[in-house]
């Protein structure tokens, strides 16, 4: 295109091309590299942070799980009743809103005020542990299987398709059928049945995540500083995987709330004397069409316990997601 | 087109633009309030020609052109000023004029021919669709007419595939099949060729340039490569900060330039005219006279000694293809070279070449198939792990993307030390020091240790890098593409500081990269290399000078701008 490939022919006359150049102090030429020295250094998670600070989705979400776990740490701060059955009169039996007794009476005369505040541990110790569980085993096999690939990979991957093909709901069920788990029903085998059926989810995010950052530049200039493979895996690649696994961990985390409540609910998750929301609904059950108020409070309870974790992920998403990241 | 192409100069005056950009301004909103990202920008296109705006990342000069055709990101907006399309105003049209206006009247060739193509639509479909939506008739044939006037071979044949069957360059003229589809008045081209090898951007420029110059089309091409932009367009408009800083003819640019901006962007263009940069002894001393041609160095009689030597070295890849069938891919065949201690030496091809792959053997980090990497007397293929740890102390990586070469979640303190404390040298204090000392000798601020990667520029990154590298005090440092990511005056300085680092500490350079001119700048020997074989070697100057291969002679000439940028007492 420079002037002389014109094909019209003709005799064309240059256009005259202003030289034009721009005042001086109107761009004015800076460094062209300086650090800023002066701010506070933000790392990614420093600003995912400063992000999550400002959502209100976080802070609600935030301020109602503080809540729940201060309630599992310390039910007798909000209740002075006891709630065990042994102390319920069945005088008090249906019994609506009385003074002291702000929620009314169970079947069983029991204040279900004080037996919502009392099931929250059990709910919370169950969702917690099995999600710490959940993400220690199958993330320990979803970074093995990424990061190693080849054999390694192949039998891990297949390992985690098989479990992620049982339902949960399904497993626990059956497993809390054997013997040996319906003897000892607490809250330690229920644990330990919801690790066994939960884990392939976060073992296939984790799985992701490694593989994504185990080729960056990063990580190979690790290796090539004589970081050993094992260590890089534990020094760079998870540290950078690891939003995913804390976003998918905390919406489980509800999602294995419910699955207590469910399979209390169905009379094989806790025994009835280990106080829970799903223990308590299942009771309630019975007296639903005189009295559904017993049934109702720990139902309330237990939704928005499940979704204060889901609403959490959801802004832990939108603070950690690598898109948002700044390059 | 142009009808006034035959009256002569007074009239040249009064003819209308195509395209004028007065005092535009465009903002982003952003979370941290509004940015201004281009201020008080002046752009004239006359019908027919050629304009070029150059600046580098962040300058505003995409987003100045994409404002012109009215797809500006959602959060930005035309804050100022107006832009005018054959005397209409179209900064503020409505999107159904604008839609009107796009791809009959302005066309546009993206970057990235690897994702502007629709990866499940075939070729001739997506043709097809942009001449439907002009009204313009869209059968097989006229697919495979436009396809093959953008320079597509077997036109009819192609189109019935998909664009993963197609080679980058040929992905790039499909996309310029679309852009010149409906025959534009005027064509933005947002660097078309940035991501092809340099001898496939020469033809598909050349190609660009016989189309438009056929069609009478205008093109407004927007380049980081200022020798690309004199070679290519009658007018270059320079941006920096997101205003225009200098616009003028483009040789008069390049030969005079005014604004300071310009000048230092003028002076540190790598161009087959530089010499190797030579480390000024006195302090202080501007960085374009540091590139200023220099006598040659005497070459002393005592050649220093080999420190690395690749003997044969190949690597074939097995490439699966269905259950028990795998296909053999040499990526590397049987290259031989040697490194002397103290010396800058450059692997230079194109993408696929096999250049990294070498760089990666030298590593250790990949099994040669066959041949020997002698570093320092012995064949790195024998050493134990613990010999093996103790190499890496000798030879290190600075990579190409100074984005990912950093570990997100470590700040710089912890980045640099990582190298110390892995191979447990120093107590803590002195491992501290010894960072410090590392920040001063890359030229940065010792307070950028309580920094993350992301507060800092792509320059400021490879730095770090490069201090990273020097931690251990190495012998040899391998540059995989290390400055190929950065703007020019940012590739300068780091091109600057690597050779004053090996001045200092007498460190040898294994330079991979794809860009002759930079090798010119940097290197005393190169070897050439052409789908995994070595196809010349020599020293940079006989190279250079008098290439014996085809092969490189065509690598020298497709450099832009090259015979342009030359001082003007050699042109």
């Amino acid at each position: 295109m420079t002037p002389e490939n014109n094909l019209t022919g003709q005799d064309t006359a240059p256009r005259h091309i202003e030289h034009f150049v721009a005042d001086l102090e109107e761009t004015p030429l800076q460094a062209t590299d300086k650090v800023k020295e002066d701010s506070a250094p933000s790392s990614l998670w420093g600003e995912a942070w400063k992000n999550l600070r400002k959502q209100p989705l976080f802070i609600i979400s935030a301020i109602m799980i503080l809540a729940v776990v201060v309630v599992s740490l310390f039910p007798g701060l909000f209740s002075q009743i006891d709630p065990t059955s042994e102390a319920c009169q069945l005088s008090n039996s249906d019994g609506g809103p009385a003074s002291g007794h702000p929620l009314g009476f169970t079947q069983q005369g029991c204040d279900v005020y004080a037996r919502v505040i009392f099931g929250t541990r059990s709910s919370v110790t169950v969702g917690l542990f099995t999600t710490i569980g959940v993400v220690l085993f199958g993330g320990i096999i979803g970074a093995l299987a990424g990061y190693y690939g080849g054999w390694a990979d192949a039998v891990l991957a297949r390992l985690t398709d098989i479990f992620f093909a049982l339902p949960l709901i399904l497993g626990a069920i059956v497993m809390m059928q054997l013997p040996v788990f319906r003897a000892n029903r607490t809250v330690w085998t229920l644990v330990l049945i919801l690790i066994v059926f939960g884990w392939p989810q976060i073992a296939r995010i984790t799985r992701g995540a490694v593989i994504e950052v185990r080729n960056a530049d990063f990580v190979v200039a690790a290796r090539s500083l004589g970081v050993s493979k094992f260590r890089s895996l534990l020094r760079h690649v998870l540290p950078n995987s690891l939003a995913p696994i804390i976003v998918v961990a905390t919406i489980s985390l509800g999602t294995f709330i419910v699955a207590e409540s469910t399979l209390s609910f169905l009379g094989i998750g806790l025994p009835p004397s280990v106080m829970s929301w799903g223990n308590d609904i299942q009771a309630a059950q019975a007296s639903l069409r005189s009295n559904p108020m017993p049934l109702l409070y720990p139902a309330i309870a237990l939704s928005i316990t499940v979704l204060s974790f889901i609403m959490l992920g959801d802004a832990l998403r939108d603070a950690l997601d690598p898109k948002a990241r700044k390059r | 087109m142009n009808s006034s192409v035959h009256i002569k100069e007074e009239v040249a005056g009064s003819e209308r633009p195509l395209l004028e950009i007065k005092n535009l301004a465009i903002n982003f909103a952003t979370s941290n309030g509004e940015v201004n990202a281009v201020r008080n920008a002046h752009l004239t296109v006359m019908p027919g020609e050629t304009v070029a705006i150059v600046g580098e990342s962040g300058s505003g000069k995409s987003t100045s052109a994409l404002a012109a055709i009215g797809l500006l990101p959602g959060n930005g907006r035309v804050a100022a000023g107006e832009i005018l399309f054959d005397g209409e105003d179209i900064a503020h049209a409505s999107e159904k004029r604008m839609i009107e206006l796009r791809g009959n009247s302005i066309g546009m060739v993206p970057q990235d021919p690897m994702s502007n193509l629709n990866p499940v639509w075939k070729i001739g479909f997506q043709v097809k669709e942009t001449l439907k939506a002009n009204g313009l008739p869209s059968g097989p044939e006229d697919v495979a007419k436009v396809l093959s006037e953008a320079g597509l071979p077997d036109a009819a044949r192609r189109a019935k595939q998909y664009p993963h069957e197609f080679s980058g360059g040929m992905r790039q003229r499909a996309l310029i099949a679309i852009g010149l589809s409906c025959q534009p008045r005027l064509l933005i081209a947002d660097e078309p060729t940035s991501a092809l090898d340099v001898t496939v951007q020469r033809q598909i420029l050349d190609h660009l340039d016989k189309m438009t110059s056929e069609l009478g089309t205008a093109v407004l091409l927007i380049t980081h490569d200022l020798g690309l932009a004199a070679e290519r367009a009658d007018k270059v408009v320079v941006m920096y900060k997101g205003q225009v800083v200098e616009s003028g003819p483009s040789l008069e640019l390049l030969r005079n330039p005014r604004h300071p901006y310009t000048k230092r962007l003028v002076s540190s263009a790598p161009s087959l005219a530089s010499r190797r940069i030579q480390v000024a002894k006195e302090q202080g001393v501007e960085s374009d006279e540091l590139l200023a041609p220099t006598e040659p160095v005497v070459v002393e009689s005592a050649l220093p000694e080999e420190v690395l030597k690749v003997e044969d070295l190949t690597k074939v890849f097995k490439l699966r293809g269905g259950i028990g069938k795998t296909t053999d891919f040499t990526a590397v065949d049987s290259v031989s070279f040697s490194v002397r201690r103290g010396t800058t030496t450059a692997i230079v091809g194109e993408s696929g070449s096999g250049k990294s792959t070498v760089a990666q053997m030298v590593l250790n980090l990949l099994e040669p198939t066959s041949g020997k990497i002698i570093f320092d007397g012995v064949d790195t293929s024998t050493l134990n792990s613990r010999d093996l740890f103790k190499f890496r102390r000798r030879v290190q990586p600075i990579f190409q993307d100074p984005y990912g070469s950093l570990d997100p979640m470590y700040n710089i303190f912890r980045t640099i030390e990582e190298p110390l404390r892995t191979h447990k040298i120093g107590t803590k204090a002195s491992r501290e020091k010894k960072v410090r000392e590392l920040l001063d000798q890359v030229a940065l601020p010792q307070s950028t240790m309580r920094r993350y990667p992301n507060e800092l520029s792509g320059g400021q990154r490879q730095r770090i890098a490069i201090a990273r590298a020097l931690a251990l005090d190495p012998e040899v440092i391998i540059c995989d593409e290390a400055v190929s990511a950065l703007d020019v005056l940012v590739q300068a300085q780091v091109l600057n500081l690597l050779a004053e680092l090996q001045d200092n500490l007498g460190l040898t350079y294994l330079f991979i990269t794809h860009d002759l001119a930079v090798v010119r700048q940097i290197a005393d020997h190169v070897c050439v290399m052409q789908k995994g074989k070595l196809v010349e070697t020599g020293s940079t100057d006989d190279v250079f000078d008098n290439p014996r291969e085809a092969y490189t002679q065509a690598l020298l000439d497709a450099i832009p701008g090259g015979s342009l940028l030359l001082p003007p007492e050699v042109a």
